[in-house]
């Protein structure tokens, strides 16, 4: 029987690790992820996990030993966040290229500068072309369902791709909210044991991992991972399919709120999908028939999908909760927009949220109105636009 | 959303337990089979200083994820804010300020510049000094809470109150703080006591 508690989001997950009993986890502090690995040194010091946990002296060598763990035939995860992942970076792409299948709860914080320790998706977002899976989460039972998830999809033979699952720092990190735990034998059957690709430690078959790769295998190795990352998106609905079963709860590539009657929607990463639901609903009761697609994979992106159920929308807004400097509109307004080049869907971006600057339920309805306008006119101006800055 | 979600703002300073309150209240409602949220406004955290916390409670899963800008209900755990900080910003008609404080509710509303809403007191602070022994007064307001909103079962609290807290402060503490809890539920007064 599922058990009704109330936990921040960094108890979810550090519950969900827990349950899981990885073999060795690496632990860096940093705000807001901190609580985490903290509720897990806990786990581990009174012996309700089997797991070795190395405290290292930077988030560097918190990703190099999980590396060196992982190749040895471990069950491996670490959490990060903001600077953290950041400088964690050259090894973060190469547990991907060497196909360890390594999970990390990224804990969502604005990178410096200025420093700042509040949510926004710039650190998971600069590490969208470093191979791993990127699964983000709404709130504190979706932190706690995909990190079930995670391994199975992370230790698929036939994906082997590290997963990234991602919590808004302080919005879900440490906001306290009612959520439902399997129990620990039913995630345990779910989660297997652990089979692991490749084990340095295997004397009679011995690998050798992490050579050099110039002009002869570099190009190759890179084509390997591509279609690592397509055969992840079957897996990836395979196991939510499974994780259904045992939880009762949906989940895939992203989830239509409203949207098979709707005129105007947005599309909108983690916590602030809540929010958009809010906001939808009271658009609703105003007459305008809103609707909401909330992104949960982002890597792989699933633009044909996105595509095919916005295809009826009048107009549409695609939230960023990062901005890249140079470019009009954010990473996940460009990309949905590149998926949706061949169509004649009317797409505008929004930038909010910016160093954990609130988005409110007031907010997405002002984008909601605006929406309003693109649909009735047709016209698209401005193309996109910020939400809750000063001038 | 329902109208039957409650959104409660507590404001307090560092060290007087608002943020153990918001969340105190939240995770008891649990065991009402509610959903809840309990978070504290995150800053520079120093003894004294303005601090917020929220606590959503609800018969549905909660989806928002915000600050509460529209309370039901507001509580003050140290008077000197309310001309410090906008403390009864977002409240509409039947909204209501419980407020720890010496004065009377008629006396609050004037000092606060409030129309409408209905406006609650208490003496927090002397019941925690004679119950605990310290100014902290955040489980009195829990009791004067619970007995102006009808938010949570008075014996629901108290029940956690005593299982969370006691690993953390020992029965003794306990205690006071449940005998604080039950003397604010008793001696809150409104505008028409």
């Amino acid at each position: 029987m599922a058990e009704k508690v109330a936990l921040t989001g960094n108890d979810a997950a550090a519950t969900a690790f827990k349950q899981v009993n990885p073999d060795v986890a690496a632990v860096y502090p940093i705000t807001p992820q901190t609580e985490l690995m903290q509720l897990f040194a806990g786990f581990v010091a009174d012996g309700l996990v089997d797991t070795e946990l190395v405290a290292v002296e930077s988030e560097h060598s918190a990703m190099s030993a999980a590396v060196g763990a992982s190749a040895a035939g471990a069950r491996v995860f670490t959490a990060t966040s903001s600077q953290g992942l950041a400088l964690m970076w050259e090894i973060v792409y190469i547990a991907a290229s060497l196909r360890l299948p390594i999970v990390m709860a990224t804990v969502n914080r604005a990178l410096s500068g200025p420093i700042n320790i509040h949510c926004d998706h710039s650190d998971s977002m600069g590490a969208r072309d470093s191979g791993w899976i990127q699964i983000f989460s709404e709130n504190a039972q979706e932190v706690y369902d995909n990190i079930f998830q995670a391994f199975r999809i992370a230790e698929d033979h036939n994906v082997l791709v590290p997963v990234m699952v991602t919590l808004d720092g302080f919005i879900l990190s440490h906001t306290m909210e009612t959520l439902e735990l399997l129990p620990d034998d039913v995630v345990k059957e779910f989660v297997g044991e652990f089979e692991p690709a490749t084990n340095l430690l295997e004397v009679k078959n011995p690998v050798k991992i992490g050579p050099l790769h110039l002009t002869d295998f570099y190009f190759e190795t890179k084509r390997a991972q591509v279609e690592a990352m397509e055969r992840a998106r079957g897996a990836i609905l395979d196991v939510a399919d499974e994780w259904e079963k045992l939880s009762g709860r949906k989940y895939g590539y992203f989830d239509e709120y409203r949207l098979d009657d709707a005129d105007v929607a947005v599309v909108v990463l983690g916590s602030a999908a809540g929010t958009a639901k809010d906001a939808c609903d009271q658009m609703r009761d105003e007459g305008v028939k809103a609707g909401v697609l909330k992104l949960r994979v982002f890597r792989p992106f699933p633009g044909k999908e996105i595509t095919t159920a916005l295809r009826h929308l009048k107009a549409v807004g695609v939230m960023d909760r990062s901005c890249s400097f140079g470019l009009e509109g954010g990473p996940l307004f460009n990309e949905i927009r590149a998926a949706a080049y061949d169509t004649d869907l009317k797409l505008t971006g929004q930038i909010y949220g910016l160093g954990g600057r609130d988005v409110t339920i007031d907010h997405i309805k002002s984008i909601y109105a605006e929406l309003g306008k693109v649909a009735e006119s047709g016209r698209i101006d401005p193309l996109t636009w910020f939400v809750g800055v000063r001038d | 959303m329902g109208s039957n979600l409650k959104e409660i703002r507590w404001h307090g300073r560092g060290g007087m337990g608002a943020k153990t309150a918001a969340t105190l209240v939240a995770a008891a409602a649990l065991h009402e089979g509610k959903f809840s949220q309990g978070f504290p406004e995150y800053g520079p955290e120093r003894m004294g200083a303005p601090v917020i916390g929220y606590t959503r409670i609800s018969d549905e899963p909660i989806r928002r994820h915000q600050p509460i800008d529209k309370p039901d209900y507001v509580v003050i755990l140290d008077e000197t804010l309310i001309k410090q900080v906008n403390v009864t910003g977002g409240m509409g008609p039947d909204s209501i300020l419980v407020v720890n404080t010496k004065a009377s509710p008629a006396e609050v509303r004037k000092t606060a510049e409030l129309e409408g809403g209905k406006v609650y007191t208490v003496d927090a602070t002397s019941i925690a000094l004679d119950t605990i022994g310290r100014n902290i007064p955040n489980t009195p307001m829990i009791g004067a809470l619970i007995k102006a909103s009808g938010v949570l079962e008075m014996d629901t609290i108290k029940h956690d109150i005593e299982t969370k807290l006691l690993k953390k402060l020992g029965q003794k503490i306990v205690d006071g703080n449940i005998a604080a809890t039950e003397r604010a539920f008793d001696e809150v007064k409104g505008e028409d006591d």
